[in-house]
């Protein structure tokens, strides 16, 4: 019955964690550790490690981290599958609304209120994002000064990139893998 | 037929690329989609990726899942959604897999973590450069209110930590009143 238990708890992950990114840390925290105890609280920041270097959603990559902890591969299929269940049926509600109303002028306006706001919302994460890559902390730094320059280069060299040649992404990340590694092998 | 396919396809090996090289989740995966669904594909246009981020941000789940839901869908319905989410599930899941067998021995390794801060800095980049693309669409509309809520929306996020949710939800009603307001002016205008 660990699977119907596994099932269960990361459906309701999936189900309240709005928002996305380290709003869910909470709740895989309640459902993970304090309630079924599959995972220690060592175990759980190791997790949250893993998510910052892999790729792919926290909610996801823990479901297959705790999944197989717990019950191997099978686990780990049952879990990512509780997870994206609330998704697919919500989302794909909206969508379906979305499409069907769009062309009313209400909507319009409610959506053309909500575009500047996600910008906003892009750019503040961009900001945390920033803060984290110069000074490996997402919150105020403690010193202004202690920045790593070799991260601001290949952020600069990567921006001019992506505005000079609308570079694929992608690839630019992936070339900034391999600066990474160059730059921080010399010093 | 074979159309539905190729698109099938298509659909499916961009979900599973956009999701291995989405680093840290969250809205990271937002300029990745639009490079590849809007300016590559032509799929979606500008418009509809914004108002897809506010969905997916907005909605229970994983953005990342959200927004493969909502692509899949415009794309070809709900298989189309299926479609997408796997192919974005499917990563994550592999690599945690060996990476969970291995994880002493990864967290260990000098060059993986050098790797991982040049990304930081590369996965800022990309961010700030949707941003600044975004945001001069934004300023396009010489119009004073979506400055406003921009700049007041960024305050809120970025300085006092307001939860995504209540944002968009005060910004639907901004957009709604601020309608409103346009549509009697109009319907003043035409009395006269």
């Amino acid at each position: 019955m660990i699977y119907l238990q596994l099932l269960w708890s990361f459906f309701q992950i999936g189900l309240f964690s709005i928002g996305g990114g380290y709003a869910t840390m909470p709740l895989i925290q309640h459902q993970v550790v304090d309630l079924h105890g599959w995972l220690t609280m060592t175990q759980f920041s190791d997790i949250i490690t893993i998510s910052q270097m892999t790729p792919g959603p926290i909610a996801l990559n823990s479901a297959t981290f705790v999944g197989i902890q717990v019950a191997g591969i099978p686990g780990a299929l049952v879990a990512t599958l509780g997870c994206v269940i609330p998704s697919c049926i919500i989302v794909t509600t909206l969508a379906y609304v979305y499409y069907r109303y769009k062309g009313l002028t209400m909507v319009q306006g409610v959506l053309s209120g909500l575009r500047p706001a996600v910008v906003a919302m892009i750019a503040s994460s961009g900001v945390s994002l920033l803060l984290l890559a110069f000074y490996s902390t997402s919150g105020v730094p403690a010193d202004w000064a202690a920045i790593d320059w070799r991260a601001v280069l290949v952020f600069a060299a990567a921006f001019f990139i992506l505005r000079r040649w609308k570079s694929d992404p992608i690839w630019v990340m992936a070339g900034c893998g391999l600066a990474g590694v160059v730059l921080y092998s010399i010093g | 037929m074979n159309n539905k396919m190729n698109k099938y396809r298509t659909l499916f090996l961009s979900a599973l690329q956009l999701s291995t090289f989405t680093f840290g989740g969250g809205v990271v995966i937002i300029p990745l989609m639009r490079k590849k669904f809007v300016e590559k594909l032509h799929w979606i246009d500008e418009q509809e990726m914004m108002d897809y981020t506010a969905i997916a941000q907005s909605s229970p789940g994983a953005i990342a899942v959200n927004a493969a839901i909502l692509v899949g869908y415009r794309v070809a319905g709900i298989a189309g959604a299926l479609i997408a989410v796997l192919g974005t599930v499917l990563p994550p899941l592999v690599i945690l897999s060996v990476i969970s067998f291995f994880y002493a021995a990864f967290r260990a390794n000098q060059i993986v973590s050098m790797a991982m801060a040049g990304m930081a800095a590369g996965v800022a980049a990309v961010i700030c450069d949707v941003v600044f693309t975004m945001g001069a669409g934004v300023l396009r509309q010489r119009r004073v209110l979506p400055v406003l809520v921009m700049a007041g929306a960024f305050a809120a996020t970025c300085f006092f930590g307001v939860n995504v949710v209540v944002i968009i939800l005060v910004c639907g009603v901004i957009g709604a009143l601020d309608t409103i307001r346009l549509e009697r002016r109009e319907r003043r205008k035409e009395g006269a």
